[in-house]
């Protein structure tokens, strides 16, 4: 038995120094759960830029929130993440540089194709009026996820409160893909990035029970953008490899090859780097 | 560091001002574990106690399934109440999804195990001299029962006291089945995550030590409890 225990620290001790020494530059990352739920990140960006430049990319999918949190508490290299607002309060801050936007898809709601409250083919403001006024429910992640800040400045432009405490306003405090199947079971609406919900769909056999009701709204527009922890606060961050990393995202190879992802012969998110 | 200390005192400013948002988990927490506490207790004693009385064939392998659950992991409790309880599930009429009952229902399979074991191991240890001295006394099954429990009182006491710490930190059943709704279903624990995924440390640490300061409170009544008992 003590042999076994002395066996296995060795064998630890020997692993801890052999695995950094072989695992050449690694960038870490965090995003939003929807560039990692569709498949885009790990499908085509970790294994393209590994070819490109023989660098790892560790990506954790946390939703903006977190992520420019964990940029603030120096646990990453670079972000990319969807809150144009949120983004700007973090460069102010000095946390975050050189913000460039690269891709950007819409946000759209869905519901029931039963539709309760009957909201297809309203604009935004319309569709939240009517939902609140009918008090069908509505699923809100609630979680501070750049999805959620967009939702919650929707109600905002509809000139209402945002619902709390509300029975029919259900605040999940969960990702974008468990809030759908709360607001499928609960038989009511959410809003999701079209990515996802593509996703969602292809998850469903190309025909889930909730569909898309409300979308096309110039409201609903959803950029993202990579941004580059500032070094100045984190000396220890990697910056040239995020400067690296964000103009290999905006280069015309790159730009291309997220134009061409598709799922059920769908873009999930259309490049627009300048 | 900071963010510790700043996270002790911000839970101490959350559990004086009557912060609603907190007393809200703390309501959630406080009405699932109780319910699960008193299901799994009036289900698992009597259990318990016909696993560590009785002599029967197959007594081994349900002591071993029986030990096997004590370690079922919670998420797994969760996925399979979940299945159960989805409006696609057999028991998707009942709409007890994302309700405080579905919750209590998961917390009920995790706590049973526990008290049964538990329960069980105690009677097993009782006096070998108790049921004779019962059934000399003109004792019926019924009455011989209860003698035994009451004898076994202090080590059920702490297999209550085990599964309720069980219980009171699980995350996994409370987040997958209660769905963790703001004002409804949110406990201390699915606050603390989902805090911490949000970035909000220190509103994750605060309600930590809320939660430290609820289990603190249920065993300072316990230990009050069993000093009652004693005298």
């Amino acid at each position: 038995m003590k042999r076994l225990i002395t066996l296995s620290i060795a064998l630890l001790v020997v692993l801890s120094m052999v695995l950094p020494a072989s695992a050449g530059k690694t960038l870490m990352m965090a995003t939003t759960t929807s560039t990692a739920n569709t498949g885009l990140l790990d499908e085509l960006i970790v294994p393209q830029y590994m070819k490109d430049t023989g660098v790892e990319i560790k990506f954790l999918a946390v939703g903006t929130g977190k992520a420019l949190k964990m940029a603030e508490n120096c646990d990453v290299d670079v972000v990319l993440v969807h809150a144009p607002g949120a983004e700007k309060a973090y460069m102010d801050k000095g946390v975050l540089i050189d913000r460039v936007e690269l891709m950007y898809n819409d946000f759209v709601i869905i519901g029931p194709e039963s539709d309760p409250a009957g909201v297809k083919g309203m604009n935004v403001a319309e569709a939240l009026k009517v939902i609140a006024e009918k008090q069908a429910v509505f699923a809100s992640r609630g979680d501070n996820s750049g999805t959620n800040k967009k939702e919650l400045s929707l109600w905002k432009a509809a000139g209402m409160a945002v619902p709390e405490k509300a029975a029919w306003y259900i605040q999940t405090g969960q990702g974008m893909l468990p809030t759908i199947n709360i607001a499928n079971e609960k038989n009511g609406y959410t809003m999701t990035d079209r990515g996802t919900y593509i996703k969602y769909a292809d998850t469903n056999g190309g025909n889930p029970p909730l569909k898309v009701l409300v979308e096309g709204d110039k409201v609903l527009f959803n950029q993202y953008s990579a941004l580059a922890v500032n070094t100045k606060l984190c000396k220890d961050a990697q910056y040239d490899l995020a400067k690296q990393y964000i103009s290999w995202m905006a280069s015309p190879a790159t730009q291309k090859a997220i134009g061409d992802f598709k799922l059920l012969g769908k873009k999930l998110f259309i490049p627009n780097a300048k | 560091m900071d963010y510790l200390l700043q996270g002790f005192f911000q839970g101490l400013v959350l559990l004086f001002t009557g912060d609603p948002e907190t007393y809200s988990a703390i309501w959630a927490t406080v009405a699932a574990s109780s319910l699960s506490m008193t299901a799994s207790l009036v289900i698992g004693i009597p259990l318990g106690f016909l696993l560590g009385y009785n002599k029967f064939p197959g007594k081994k392998i349900i002591r071993t399934i029986v030990d096997t659950l004590l370690s079922f992991p919670t998420v797994v409790i969760g996925l399979l109440v979940y299945a159960f309880l989805t409006r696609h599930g057999p028991l998707g009429g009942t709409g007890l999804l994302f309700s405080i009952s579905g919750v209590a229902i998961g917390q009920t399979l995790l706590g049973l195990p526990i008290i049964i074991a538990m329960t069980a191991a105690a009677v097993e240890a009782l006096d070998k001299r108790l049921p004779m001295t019962l059934i000399t006394l003109g004792a019926n099954p019924r009455q011989m029962m209860w003698a035994s429990v009451l004898e076994a009182r202090y080590s059920i006491m702490l297999a209550a006291m085990a599964a309720y710490g069980r219980i009171v930190s699980e995350v996994g059943i409370s987040m997958l089945v209660g769905g963790n709704f703001k004002w409804h279903t949110r406990t201390i624990t699915t606050a603390i995550a989902l805090e911490t995924s949000k970035g909000e440390f220190t509103m994750g640490i605060a309600l930590g030590i809320t939660l430290l300061a609820v289990a603190l409170t249920v065993n300072i009544l316990a230990t009050g409890l069993k000093k009652k008992a004693v005298q």
